[in-house]
């Protein structure tokens, strides 16, 4: 209904526009470029940053030994199951790595979990409020998802990026972290070899650093943007739908069958690609701290 | 679809919730597992103690039962013992008196025999002289026959 509206107002888009304009942030300033911030994603991050903080912090500093509430027993139980995760990957002692990763398991789901809503229904509100406070709605831009936004993974996998580095400093300390950027994977006995093999292994390690952010930033990235274009694909096929022709009865079939696999299915997705985070993050903290 | 500036609030962002949890929410939610952990324990451990206490002291009750039995038996044993001492003391006691009435019983009838005898003894010699005196017609003279009277006497 909304879209369709919207379409109506920008005669010249139908499909493509419609596309265009769901996938285009809420930006400040209004164009594109480094310096442009995305207040859509920084909103509904910061949403999803106190919902998550008010559930946890708000559950931790109430909680019983005795007697536990419904909601302090289910997250327990997903602390107890991170808590197992890390420490079958993680040997050592650590402060920081379990609460890092219950906070990315959290955050992430939560986040993913906005492309749960009707693709078209906080947008189509939006512009809807755009245009009632008489601005033309073409172009209230609104995406919600903040880790379809490649900023958001990034930014969290640079995070956990400085956490490596910051991790293997105070395992390792200065020397053995620094010398093994030179030393390993390749060793050498001689110290004509060792000079030889510096350089090597230098790149090969900044290869190796440089990959993890990307992987674990695209990826979910990927998936997430994945997910939604097929959500408004989906949303596609009635568009500018009328009553009055049949397509639109077996289109609006279809479209609910499509919708209702593809949102069961996307479950398991945002749930497996926070548990990947996760555990990605576990892994290349644990491999950190351990020496080469 | 390309990263701008966004990605440094977000970055920091993320880590800002990280040290909140890391601070006030992990830690007390770990410490709530691990006291209950230790608590359910430590209940565990109690209830197992408290289980062989109470096996000890259900021998010990047992002991004391079989005790005071034994105890109990020895007692009664012991009144049949009193009782049957008691009861033959007083047969015996009894066997005594009697004995000793029955002598003194005896030794009265000895006397009074005796008495009697000695009655019949004076009756005899005084009804001998009367009926002397009758056969004879004359009067004895008892002072004149006493030899003869007293040796009568002595022979009754």
């Amino acid at each position: 209904m909304l879209q369709a509206q919207a379409a109506e107002h920008e005669s010249a888009g139908g499909m493509t526009e419609y596309i265009g304009h769901h996938l285009t942030h809420l930006r400040w300033p209004a164009q594109d470029g480094f310096w442009t911030l995305n207040l859509d994603t920084l909103f509904f991050t910061f949403v999803v940053c106190a919902a998550f903080l008010a559930l946890f912090l708000g559950v931790a500093r109430r909680a019983k030994v005795a007697n536990p509430g419904k909601v302090q027993s289910f997250l327990e139980m997903v602390v107890v199951f991170v808590d197992g995760a890390v420490k079958e990957t993680f040997h050592g002692k650590s402060k920081l790595i379990a609460p890092l990763s219950i906070t990315i398991f959290g955050l992430v789901f939560f986040m993913n979990f906005l492309d749960m809503l009707p693709v078209d229904l906080l947008p189509g509100l939006w512009m809807r409020g755009h245009e009632l406070a008489g601005h033309n709605p073409a172009h209230a831009y609104l995406r919600i998802v903040p880790t379809a936004d490649l900023s958001t993974t990034l930014g969290m996998a640079l995070t956990v990026f400085l956490l490596i580095q910051y991790f293997g400093l105070k395992h390792k300390g200065p020397a053995v972290f620094f010398g093994e950027m030179f030393t390993a994977p390749f060793h050498a006995h001689g110290t004509v070899g060792k000079i030889v093999l510096a350089p090597i292994n230098f790149l090969l390690r900044l290869i190796e650093e440089a990959v993890r952010p990307v992987s674990l930033s695209l990826r979910l990235f990927g998936n997430m943007y994945a997910g939604e274009l097929i959500f408004i694909l989906i949303a596609v096929m009635t568009l500018d739908a009328t009553l009055t022709h049949f397509s639109t009865y077996l289109l609006g079939i279809g479209q609910f069958i499509a919708g209702f696999a593809w949102t069961a299915f996307h479950i398991l997705v945002i749930t497996l690609q926070a548990f990947i985070f996760m555990m990605l993050t576990i892994v290349y903290l644990s491999m950190a701290a351990e020496r080469h | 679809m390309i990263p701008n500036i966004t990605f440094v609030i977000q970055g920091l962002a993320f880590f800002a919730v990280v040290w909140l949890v890391m601070k006030f929410g992990w830690p007390h939610i770990m410490a709530a597992i691990e006291d209950r952990q230790q608590k359910i324990a430590e209940g565990l451990a109690a209830a197992d103690r408290a289980k062989a206490e109470l096996k000890d002291a259900d021998a010990r009750v047992a002991d004391e039962i079989k005790k005071a039995r034994a105890q109990a038996a020895e007692i009664v044993d012991k009144a049949h013992q009193q009782a049957n001492q008691i009861v033959d003391k007083a047969k015996a006691d009894a066997l005594l008196e009697a004995a000793r009435v029955k002598a003194t019983a005896q030794t009265e009838i000895d006397g009074m025999v005796g008495k009697a005898r000695e009655a019949l003894r004076g009756q005899v010699a005084t009804l001998a002289v009367q009926g002397a005196s009758k056969i004879i017609g004359r009067e004895i003279n008892a002072d004149a026959h006493k030899v003869l009277l007293d040796q009568l006497v002595a022979e009754i």
